[in-house]
């Protein structure tokens, strides 16, 4: 028998427009949190435990407390790209069950879209002098073209066809359609057409890097979210019903000779974290996956167990993962980065939905929904990588 | 004239990475063997990744690989890039047992995942970048 959970997310907040209208960053950060400490019946002075990737400045590690205005027990500036608050929550979890801390406060905030940040087509390479960097910066490899090598690769060793690939961007997006903040934000972005898209549309969009199609690329909005992690002792006296966190698992990827590229750290941090849940994948009601690309979200369903290596793209065909359909869990069911919300790190609202959901509160709601994982990646799928697993139950 | 965009090129100093591109001066593709235990390395870097040993010597690649996967960018908003568009990217696999980042200078219709790509070199001042091309 498991153990019981010693954490469970108690408060979330997704900041509520995708154009931030003149507030910074850390303005976001610190209006997600204030909502999300009321969403769980707390305030400033129950957190002891704060965690942030340093999105919002240099050392916020030393300056986000005082902002706040808390006084933590517990630091951790784990940043790793979108993926930071899966492994944020990780630890959480687990200075929580050490007893190192009670309520713990995860935070981001973006102003991607209004700074034009070209996040997947411009360069991505550090000013300073790095080893890696060293070897690639002179080919001009963007962000969606790193994804890019993976999908193709997954085509010509698999089969996987441009099609499949599509079914995401379509499933996603009507489930955009269902959730209002989605519907607002896209038009507020600059879609001149919010309306729920076919494969055809997917596949007729312009080629940003072969193979993959502008419409298979995330959105970049403003945006932010706050989450609360608390101990039993803690959720015990709340009012919300906790999303209790059964399992966890991290692991990264870098290139290697020989290297596997259509398998993704994934393929380790899922076997953890479904093992410590002692929980299968096939019992999960809701799949949050980071889907900064198509090809990211059909790879991590894989690697996590959903579908065998290589048979992901027959498996999301035929709207097999929306909300309503028997078959297997309900993908990204707030719409995703796809066509919801990606100021750049999107890790953060896999939990937050995924917690919606166990909640009953998803505007594309899986009745009675137990089960959920949120799985998250960051830095560049080609490359290097980071991805944590986290898994979501009702108890 | 107006000045034509250039290339990106790496930035020294980087000592790991220092004796790859100043080989690449004299058009030689090198890599790294582990002396203690044979590992192949790269990138380049002073530790074996394989065993603990920083005894690593460096040899020379002859320039024929494997290309493993590609893509065509057809997006790219830095200056150089963007007038270059489109272009392929690509992952290599050379014969020695590394695999690395390169451009491969093709039509893209004509390259096919695990087709056989081979060494050439864009010079520039004190470095070369090794650009691939099918073949032979």
């Amino acid at each position: 028998m498991m153990a019981a959970p010693a954490a469970a997310i108690a408060g979330i907040h997704e900041f509520e427009k995708r154009v931030a209208g003149g507030l910074s960053p850390l303005q976001i950060k610190a209006e997600c949190a204030a909502r999300a400490l009321e969403d769980a019946g707390l305030t400033w002075s129950d957190v002891d435990a704060i965690y942030d990737a340093g999105e919002a400045g240099r050392y916020q590690g030393l300056t986000i407390a005082e902002y706040f205005g808390i006084t933590p027990r517990v630091v951790d500036t784990t940043a790793v790209g979108g993926s930071s608050y899966e492994f944020q929550a990780a630890h959480a979890a687990r200075d929580i069950a050490a007893g190192k801390a009670s309520v713990a406060l995860l935070t981001y905030g973006s102003t991607a879209h209004s700074q034009s940040r070209a996040i997947g087509t411009g360069a991505r390479f550090p000013a300073e002098a790095q080893p890696a960097a060293n070897m690639e910066r002179p080919y001009g490899l963007t962000l969606i073209g790193n994804y890019a090598l993976v999908a193709r690769r997954h085509m010509a060793q698999y089969g996987t066809t441009p099609g499949q690939l599509a079914e995401i961007s379509v499933i996603t997006r009507r489930h955009a359609m269902r959730n209002p903040q989605a519907v607002a934000g896209l038009a507020d972005i600059g879609f001149s057409s919010v309306r729920e898209i076919t494969t055809g549309d997917v596949l007729g969009s312009r080629l940003i890097a072969d193979p993959l199609h502008l419409l298979e690329c995330c959105i970049v909005s403003d945006g932010g979210g706050a989450v609360v992690i608390v101990s039993r002792a803690v959720a015990a006296g709340l009012r919300k019903r906790p999303a209790w966190i059964l399992g966890t698992g991290e692991a990264v990827g870098y290139p290697a000779a020989a290297a596997d590229l259509t398998t993704t750290a994934a393929a380790r941090s899922g076997p953890e974290a479904f093992g410590q849940a002692g929980v299968r994948p096939d019992e999960m009601d809701i799949a949050m996956i980071y889907d900064s690309f198509t090809i990211t979200v059909l790879a991590i369903l894989e690697d996590l167990g959903f579908a065998k290596k290589g048979e992901g793209g027959p498996y999301v065909s035929g709207c097999r993962l929306a909300f309503d359909r028997p078959g297997g869990p309900a993908l990204n069911t707030d719409g995703g980065g796809l066509s919801s919300n990606h100021p750049g790190m999107r890790g953060i609202f896999l939990l937050i939905e995924a917690t919606r959901q166990l909640r009953g509160e998803s505007t594309s709601q899986v009745p009675g929904a137990r089960l959920a994982v949120a799985h998250g990646n960051g830095g560049q799928l080609g490359t290097r990588h980071a991805a944590a697993t986290i898994v979501l139950g009702t108890e | 004239m107006p000045d034509q965009p250039e290339r990106p090129l790496p930035i020294f100093p980087e000592p790991d990475t220092e004796p790859f591109w100043s080989a690449t001066a004299g058009h030689r593709l090198t890599y790294q063997v582990c002396r203690v235990c044979g590992q192949v390395v790269f990138h380049p870097r002073r530790h074996c990744t394989g065993c603990t040993s920083t005894d690593l010597e460096w040899r020379d690649s002859a320039g024929l690989a494997t290309l493993y996967t590609f893509t065509v960018i057809r997006q790219n908003g830095q200056p150089f890039f963007r007038a270059r568009i489109p272009y392929v990217v690509g992952l290599v696999d050379l014969d020695e047992g590394f695999r690395m980042l390169a451009e491969i200078a093709a039509e893209p219709d004509s390259l096919h995942v695990d087709g056989r790509v081979c060494l050439t070199w864009e010079d520039h001042a004190g470095l070369s970048i090794p650009i691939f091309v099918p073949g032979p």
